[in-house]
């Protein structure tokens, strides 16, 4: 069947078949920084953006999100032009294999449009539903807050030259 | 050429690139999901695979049948045991001749466990090669299985490994019939005088369980067939040499018509050591088509590799001021179905943990048996994770009952720079290990650094509290290797390209652990330029020179030193150039910062770079080179926590953890405390939660991570990593491997800190509240 559905701002046609979930339909139409861990909704590495929020594709069918808007990894930036987030996870050594870390970046930027100044709790609590093996979180936790300063000061000096 | 210069690796304090937290390099893409993995390239009519696997843990396959399957439309291959060549090999992904036995083919007459494989399939898409597994039939004889490692080589016991072609391929005790994968001894001194001059003997016997590597992307092979024919196996592995001569083996396909490819990969810990893609490389050759083979979650827990169960009994004597006077270990491991690392693991546990003590008198006795379980294999820590928790637990007690603090018998027995143990020699991978003094320990640095870190004096010194829930704390001393010695071999080639760049090409394994990047580090730095003029490829069996792979700690110590031994015969070449340009002897020359510079004048490397290829008496300025390793340095750490135990539950809190690290010069900090802060979360899921459960049948129960919990977020302590540099004078810049050790800590660690908070001793992993609150329960 054909669905139609908003994918990083662009409005797509994607043909699906009846049960696929949106991880398959999402890795099949190339976006491929959509990670496959379990699917089982335990592991985080396959999450979306779905109307903003958070939420583990591998347990949504995709015929479901007919005329929702869903953002991947892709869409926040570039290695060439990253997203404070992603900056801030390569410096504070948040990357190993990489795998967990689009769904995490995602989880982030939903969670700092809420609460632009999370406390390290809020953090992990935010993070809940992600799983790495590599990096025992401590780096990510401190990327996390690291990025949440940068974009604090990135508003401020906004505010700052748009006066 | 200038000898003195060309070994020279200068003064820690003037490493310009080495020691930096430098980026990695790749970090940038992974988090923008760019940096593509095995399954990130999309191939054109692709096929999907799907392993049939047994429901059985021992039977015999009386008759198999795959008509109905491969008449279903979309099918393009079944393949059984009746239609694949029958080569017994090793999975385990070692060096040749390996010191696993060859006791495993592609597919088998004979089932050995509940997830052994017993036919694939490949179709036009995964869901028309799952209703293709259903339709091959199969008649199985069940045969009596045997699950307990304690029983697995009584008389009478069901043999597993019964085919008369199975076979150890070095000289080593292997015997099948009595399941019986492997076996070690050795002696040093005098047991039976030592034990009898102590005036104190602890003994304790732990036994571990079954646990899984978990690495987030499971396991992952894409195998197709290029322009020319040849076969191209794209797959996560840490071990792309091996991948390619076993697969070679296995499928009988010529080893030059194969081409590995190690793309990123979503870890591995051990578990991508295990050379599982014959099958979809026999998948590939009989379709000519691209086939893929991505394990689910459930595969990944059951059907790859697991980490050895072991029961391990140490005995201790000591005299009245500690002095230790015999050390005795008996370790038996469960290899499960296949002896996978059967040897070395069970080797590993006396190595990596008899030497760390002083003892005149020690005694190591092991074997590793089959049982119709999953497969165990290589998991980061490598048996000295099971080891290090009976040895520990034994030097508490002794502590203890000698009235000494713990950290003071350790700091009294431990070995020190300079000193050397018997047992280096006397125990190695699968054949004598190696003499070897240690260059390098600064444990006693650690002991105290950390000691401080938690709180040690007065937390140890505070009354045990009465009230539900008690605070206790506990700590280990550990060490590791790296690399294996006299065995392991790494290699890399660096040219040099017009603007003063370097193309670093190495057969090492970069498995998420930034080891393209600590390696580039260590080119840049013997280069004299910066981090940014290194292009790293890695991993490509057409491109790339050998490397044994990523294992047993030695990609930064010993590809290390193969990267660092080219870069400095660059150099060479790079002094020469510069040489001529500037009209002066090379000895005259100094390099830094991608300039050489003589008498008050310089040239730029970009400069040397167009001379040397377009302008005079042009060359490539280039090297080739390898290094074998001859010692293995152990990298030493002290752990610690602080752990509260809900004395109505059972539940074990960790509060706080600190692992105090010397793993020589971390050539990059911030790295290296990721590999010590990911191996320590590791260790405390190991250590409480993460447990393999089977039914009487010999079937997983929990291979999900619902339930099998792993580390998440949340159970975060409040985990400090303190690196004490040492400069190890044998490793690239004073470096020694860092990767493994510290997963080996919270299992005695814990145990110490519930015995201290609790007054009960946990003997059996994991100490789930469950298991707690029985000793609570048992102690009353
Ligand atoms: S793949 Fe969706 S949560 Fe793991
Ligand atoms: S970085 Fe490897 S799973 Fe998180």
């Amino acid at each position: 069947m054909r669905i139609a559905l908003t994918i990083n701002s662009e409005l797509r046609e994607l043909e699906v078949a009846p049960g696929e979930t949106l991880l398959d339909a999402l890795r099949g139409a190339g976006y491929t920084g959509v990670k496959r861990g379990c699917e089982a909704g335990t592991c985080g590495s396959c999450v979306v953006l779905l109307d903003g929020t958070p939420s583990f594709s591998c347990l949504l069918f995709a015929a479901a999100c007919e005329g929702r808007k869903v953002t991947t990894i892709e869409a926040l930036g570039a290695p060439n032009r990253p997203h404070v987030i992603m900056s801030a996870f390569a410096e504070e050594a948040g990357v190993q294999c990489g795998y967990c870390v689009p769904g995490m970046v995602l989880t982030t930027h939903a969670l700092l449009e809420q609460n632009a100044s999370p406390s390290e709790e809020e953090v992990r609590g935010a993070l809940d539903g992600h799983l790495c093996r590599c990096t025992g979180y401590v780096k990510q936790v401190r990327a996390i807050l690291k990025a949440a300063e940068r974009l604090a000061e990135e508003r401020a000096a906004g505010k700052e030259s748009s006066r | 050429m200038n000898e003195s210069r060309k070994r020279d690796e200068g003064s820690p304090d003037a490493y310009q690139v080495v020691g930096k937290s430098e980026r990695k390099l790749d970090a940038l893409a992974l988090a923008a999901g760019r940096a593509a993995f095995t399954d990130d390239q999309a191939f054109p009519h692709l096929l999907h695979a799907k392993l049939l696997w047994s429901p059985h843990a021992h039977a015999r396959i009386r008759r198999i049948d795959a008509q109905k399957a491969r008449e279903l439309p979309g099918v393009a291959c079944v393949l059984t045991h009746e239609d694949v060549p029958r080569v017994l090999h090793t999975t385990a992904g070692q060096g040749f001749p390996e010191p696993s036995p060859y006791d495993t083919p592609m597919l088998d007459h004979k089932v050995r466990y509940v997830g052994d494989r017993v036919a694939a399939v490949c179709a036009e898409s995964r869901a028309v090669a799952e209703r293709a597994l259903k339709l091959i039939e199969v008649e199985y004889e069940p045969l009596p299985a045997v699950f307990d490692l304690r029983e697995a080589d009584a008389p009478g016991a069901p043999v597993i490994h019964d085919e008369p072609d199975c076979r150890a391929v070095i000289p080593v005790p292997y015997e099948p019939a009595r399941n019986i994968a492997a076996k070690v001894d050795m002696r040093v001194g005098d047991l039976d005088a030592g034990f009898a001059q102590s005036e104190l003997v602890v003994d304790h016997e732990v036994e571990t369980h079954y646990g899984q590597h978990t690495p987030i992307e499971p396991h992952i092979t894409i195998c197709y067939l290029d322009d020319y024919g040849r076969l191209v196996i794209r797959t996560s592995t840490q071990v792309p040499f091996h991948v390619r001569r076993i697969v070679a083996q296995s499928t009988g396909h010529p080893l030059n018509q194969i081409r590995v490819i190690k793309p990123r990969i979503g870890g591995g810990f051990g578990a991508k050591q295990e050379v599982l893609e014959d099958i979809v490389a026999m998948l590939c050759l009989r379709t000519g088509r691209p086939v893929k083979l991505e394990y689910t979650r459930a595969e990944e827990f059951v059907s790859t590799r697991t980490r050895h169960p072991a029961v391990i009994r140490v005995k201790a004597g000591f005299a009245k001021d500690g002095t230790m006077q015999a050390l005795h270990m008996r370790a038996r491991t469960n290899t499960g179905a296949y002896g996978s690392h059967a040897l070395t693991v069970v080797c590993n546990c006396g190595a990596k943990t008899l030497p760390l003590y002083r003892c005149p008198n020690i005694g190591f006795d092991a074997d590793s048996v089959y049982t119709n379980l999953p497969v165990a294999g290589a998991y980061r820590g490598y048996g000295g994770t099971q080891a290090a928790f009976a040895l520990e637990v034994v030097m508490d007690d002794a502590a203890a009952k000698l009235g000494l603090d713990p950290i003071e018998l350790r700091r009294k027995l431990h070995i020190q720079a300079g000193e050397g143990s018997p047992v280096f020699r006397a125990l190695g991978e699968g054949k004598e290990g190696v003499e070897q003094k240690i260059g390098s320990c600064k444990l006693p640095d650690c002991l105290n650094r950390g000691a401080a870190a938690i709180g040690w004096t007065e937390k140890r010194a505070a009354p045990r509290a009465s009230g539900r829930y008690r605070r206790g704390v506990g700590m280990a001393a550990l060490m590791q290797g790296s690399s294996i010695p006299e065995i392991d071999m790494g290699a890399a080639s660096l040219k040099m390209n017009e603007d003063g760049s370097f193309n670093l090409l190495c057969g090492a394994t970069d498995l998420g652990t930034g080891s393209d990047t600590v390696l580039a580090q260590i080119a840049a730095e013997a280069l004299g330029t910066s981090l940014d003029k290194i292009l790293v490829y890695s991993s490509d069996t057409d491109l790339t020179p050998f490397d044994v792979g990523a294992y047993a700690s030695s990609t930064t110590y010993l590809s290390g030193q193969a990267v660092r031994d080219t870069a400095f015969r660059v150099r060479d070449q790079i002094l020469e150039v510069a040489a001529r340009a500037l009209g002066v002897p090379p000895a005259e020359v100094t390099l830094a910062g991608g300039v050489a510079r003589a008498a008050g004048k310089q040239v730029s490397y970009s400069q040397i770079a167009l001379r040397a290829l377009y302008e005079q008496d042009q060359f490539q300025i280039g090297a080739i080179g390898s290094a074998i390793s001859h010692v293995s340095p152990p990298p030493f750490a002290a752990h610690f926590a602080e752990v509260e135990v809900d004395m109505r539950t059972g539940r074990t809190t960790v509060l706080s953890y600190v692992a105090a690290v010397d793993c020589g010069t971390a050539i990059n900090p911030k790295l290296a405390e990721g590999q010590i802060e990911g191996a320590v979360m590791n260790g405390i899921g190991y250590a409480l939660t993460e447990e393999m459960c089977f039914n009487a049948e010999g079937r997983c129960l929990n291979a999900s991570f619902r339930h099998y919990r792993i580390p998440g977020p949340r159970d975060l302590p409040d985990l400090r990593t303190i690196l004490v540099p040492t400069h190890e004078p044998t490793g690239p810049y004073g470096a020694k491997s860092v990767s493994e050790i510290c997963i080996n800590g919270p299992l005695p660690v814990l145990s110490n800190a519930i015995f201290h908070a609790a007054g009960v001793r946990m003997i059996r992993s994991p100490f789930t509240a469950e298991r707690v609150w029985r000793a609570l329960k048992a102690a009353e």
